[in-house]
């Protein structure tokens, strides 16, 4: 591979990495506060990806209901981003009200909540194929496209947006769980579930905000997914749904730093792959070098061994 | 008044006898159309029927068609098959023994299309599947026809398009390794093209497995390649991803695709990156002209809209039959003999011209025709833009 490729291909896997990272988050944000592996997560992406997908449609006027006025392109982006992180949010919320809290509330075991979870994920997938039918759906144009050229080296605006939108995430979340008071609750209910409601510390409320923080950032990843790849169908979110749960693992699940580092492996070790085997080989090797990774350091990247109570 | 009403009903009887064109009306040619008027897909089953019915409506305003020195009419016996297997195969025992057609036309999809050419040839009726690509449907069975190309015969049209139109040395591909017909057609491109060019000029044969959506590592090694074009016999869920990310990438030169392309989601899913763009089609009704214009013309007068492929094949694939029927010089009466007749004449048809291309059949059934090259417009209408021989 000569050095053009191989810069070209630095840039193909930091975006494709930034995607398995900002999924992965949630994945890491939910199961450090609960210990619990939120695998319908995944499929929440895909809720804010056609959540996105309707208010982008409604806010250029292509219902009969819409604005009094005309938006300029960008400025839909943004707005698109912004209540789409909002009313995924509240998906994200529902979904912990109505699945995860009555078995929390029974005390029901760490296992039963990892099956509701998974049927959940079942849930929004089939609920969304009932709804809306497997017809795929075409997300608009909303960033006007531009193509950089340096060095040989080519790459979209786009790419620009989602690679600087994983770091700013990243930077915000370490911001939040490390210097804020609600950031030293959700560490602190990671370390003992039992003794911080003691403390005073609102247990449920510190959850809610963990479901909201996960799921809008599922949207971000949601809205820029299909907006680099812009072909919605409602199975989008369950193959890198649980990839980015792997790149979650192999970072350190529970760490956010491990989340990204994670999924920038991830993408990396895929697209350098496909790059120079057959694509069919991608799989293999990806997943075998994480496996031998994981059998040599099982807590992963970042991740610390903890005593289990038992 | 009785007496009145008696002597009035004589009257009528006696005239109606004495006058023999009442009742001297031609006798029909019999053909059964085995066709999914529900189930899954009955859009295919009522452009079938629709095209049936414009050609029963210019047989009768001919004055029937003439076999031999006899002048027949035509008539269509529509069975559905549910777009079932089993029902299909149900339906053309029924079409055989019961209505006793002359040969059937249908099913359309490989999957009826196949267990249904089994029965027409051991039963020795003649069947044409307009719309089947499968290879299986006509294979070893002398009896069963098809009235469109196989798959594997768009790779060599393809090769002699991008040779001749955009004077192409070399070429690359990318295409899904887990599905079938991707994957068969884009060996077969590979065998055309380096037969024309040489072993490797296709200087790249990139991969990528269903499901998947980033294709930047494939395609970022297709861009460093001298290629001269892409081909991509893909679905029209992964075309717009395959476009959108080779432009983003740099890419300028043409993208082919395959029949796969020719759906009317293609363009609600790509947009602008598809413009400008080739694929391989039966048929394309934006810039057709001659017998084609005036079928999607009057199909779109009478049904209110225009004729997808399989109606045009269908109306072919019974021209072809009829046309057979005529060039027996006459039926004996004896069904057995007549079908076996239709079937000979069948497998000697030369340059039947179509309104999807001139036809010859191969003696395996399957007709060599010319393929169509649609380029989409500006508009986003896939237009007609040659047609291409093998």
């Amino acid at each position: 591979m000569d050095i053009q490729s191989f810069f070209q291909n630095l840039i193909n896997a930091m975006q494709w990495g930034s995607f398995y990272a900002l999924i992965a988050l949630g994945y890491t944000l939910v199961y450090g506060v609960l210990l619990l592996i939120n695998f319908a997560h995944g499929d929440i992406f895909m809720v804010g990806a056609y959540i996105g997908f309707f208010v982008a449609t409604f806010l250029l006027g292509s219902y009969a209901f819409h604005l009094p006025m005309v938006l300029p392109p960008h400025l839909v982006f943004i707005v698109t981003l912004l209540i789409t992180m909002i009313l995924t949010a509240g998906v994200g919320v529902t979904l912990e009200r109505v699945a995860y809290r009555p078995l929390r509330r029974k005390g029901a075991g760490r296992l039963y909540i990892v099956i509701t979870a998974l049927m959940a994920g079942l849930i929004l997938e089939n609920g969304n194929l009932a709804l809306l039918g497997a017809s795929r759906r075409a997300f608009p144009d909303l960033i006007e496209k531009a193509v950089y050229t340096i060095g040989g080296v080519t790459f979209t605006n786009i790419k620009i947006i989602v690679i600087l939108a994983a770091l700013g995430v990243f930077v915000l979340l370490e911001a939040i769980v490390r210097k804020t008071k609600i950031g030293m609750a959700m560490r602190a209910i990671s370390y003992d579930r039992v003794a911080v409601p003691l403390m005073g510390i609102p247990i449920d409320t510190v959850i809610v905000f963990t479901f909201i923080l996960g799921s809008s950032m599922a949207a971000l990843a949601g809205v820029l997914f299909v907006s680099a790849y812009p072909v919605l169908e409602p199975y989008m979110g369950a193959m890198i749904g649980w990839k980015a749960f792997i790149a979650a693992v192999v970072g350190g699940i529970g760490e956010i730093r491990g989340a990204f580092v994670g999924g920038f492996v991830l993408g990396f070790i895929e697209i350098f792959v496909a790059a120079v085997f057959p694509s069919t080989f991608r799989d293999l090797i990806a997943f075998g070098i994480l496996l031998l990774f994981l059998s040599l350091k099982p807590t992963g990247i970042f991740g610390v061994a903890r005593a289990q109570k038992i | 008044m009785r007496t009145v009403m008696v002597i009035g009903g004589l009257c009528l009887v006696l005239t109606l006898m004495l006058t023999p064109c009442a009742w001297a009306k031609n006798e029909s040619i019999k053909i059964g159309l085995n066709i999914p008027l529900t189930g899954d897909i009955p859009k295919v089953g009522e452009g079938s029927k629709c095209a049936a019915e414009m050609v029963k409506d210019q047989v009768r305003s001919q004055g029937g068609i003439k076999v031999g020195s006899k002048a027949y009419d035509v008539e269509f016996i529509y069975e559905d098959n549910e777009s079932k297997a089993e029902s299909a195969t149900a339906t053309a025992i029924k079409l055989i023994t019961q209505d006793r057609v002359l040969g059937i036309i249908g099913p359309q999809s490989s999957k009826q299309a196949i267990p249904a050419g089994e029965i027409c040839n051991s039963y020795k009726t003649p069947m044409i599947s307009p719309w089947s690509t499968n290879p299986q449907t006509t294979l070893d069975r002398p009896y069963v026809f098809r009235g469109c190309f196989l798959d594997a015969f768009q790779g060599p049209v393809v090769a002699n398009f991008a040779t001749r139109e955009f004077k192409a040395n070399k070429a690359a591909v990318l295409y899904d390794i887990a599905s079938d017909y991707p994957k068969g057609l884009a060996e077969f491109f590979k065998q055309a093209f380096e037969k024309l060019h040489g072993p490797g000029s296709v200087v790249a044969f990139e991969t990528f497995t269903t499901k998947d959506r980033d294709f930047s590592a494939q395609l970022t090694k297709i861009i460093k390649t001298d290629a001269d074009f892409l081909f991509a016999p893909q679905y029209y869920d992964e075309v717009p991803l395959i476009a959108k990310q080779a432009h983003e990438l740099g890419w300028k030169k043409p993208i082919m695709g395959s029949d796969s392309w020719g759906s009317a989601e293609l363009m609600n899913l790509c947009g602008d990156d598809c413009k400008g763009l080739f694929f391989t089609a039966h048929y394309a009704a934006a810039g057709a002209k001659g017998a084609t214009k005036a079928f999607i013309d009057s199909y779109k007068q009478k049904y209110g809209y225009v004729p997808d492929d399989v109606a045009a094949l269908t109306w072919d694939s019974i021209w072809l039959m009829l046309k057979a029927i005529q060039n027996t010089g006459g039926l004996t009466g004896n069904i057995d003999k007549d079908r076996d007749a239709i079937k000979d004449q069948l497998a000697k048809i030369r340059d039947f011209e179509g309104i999807t291309g001139n036809m010859t059949f191969t003696p395996e059934g399957d007709p060599s025709k010319c393929t169509v090259v649609v380029k989409i417009n500006q508009n986003g209408e896939f237009e007609f833009y040659q047609s291409v021989c093998p």
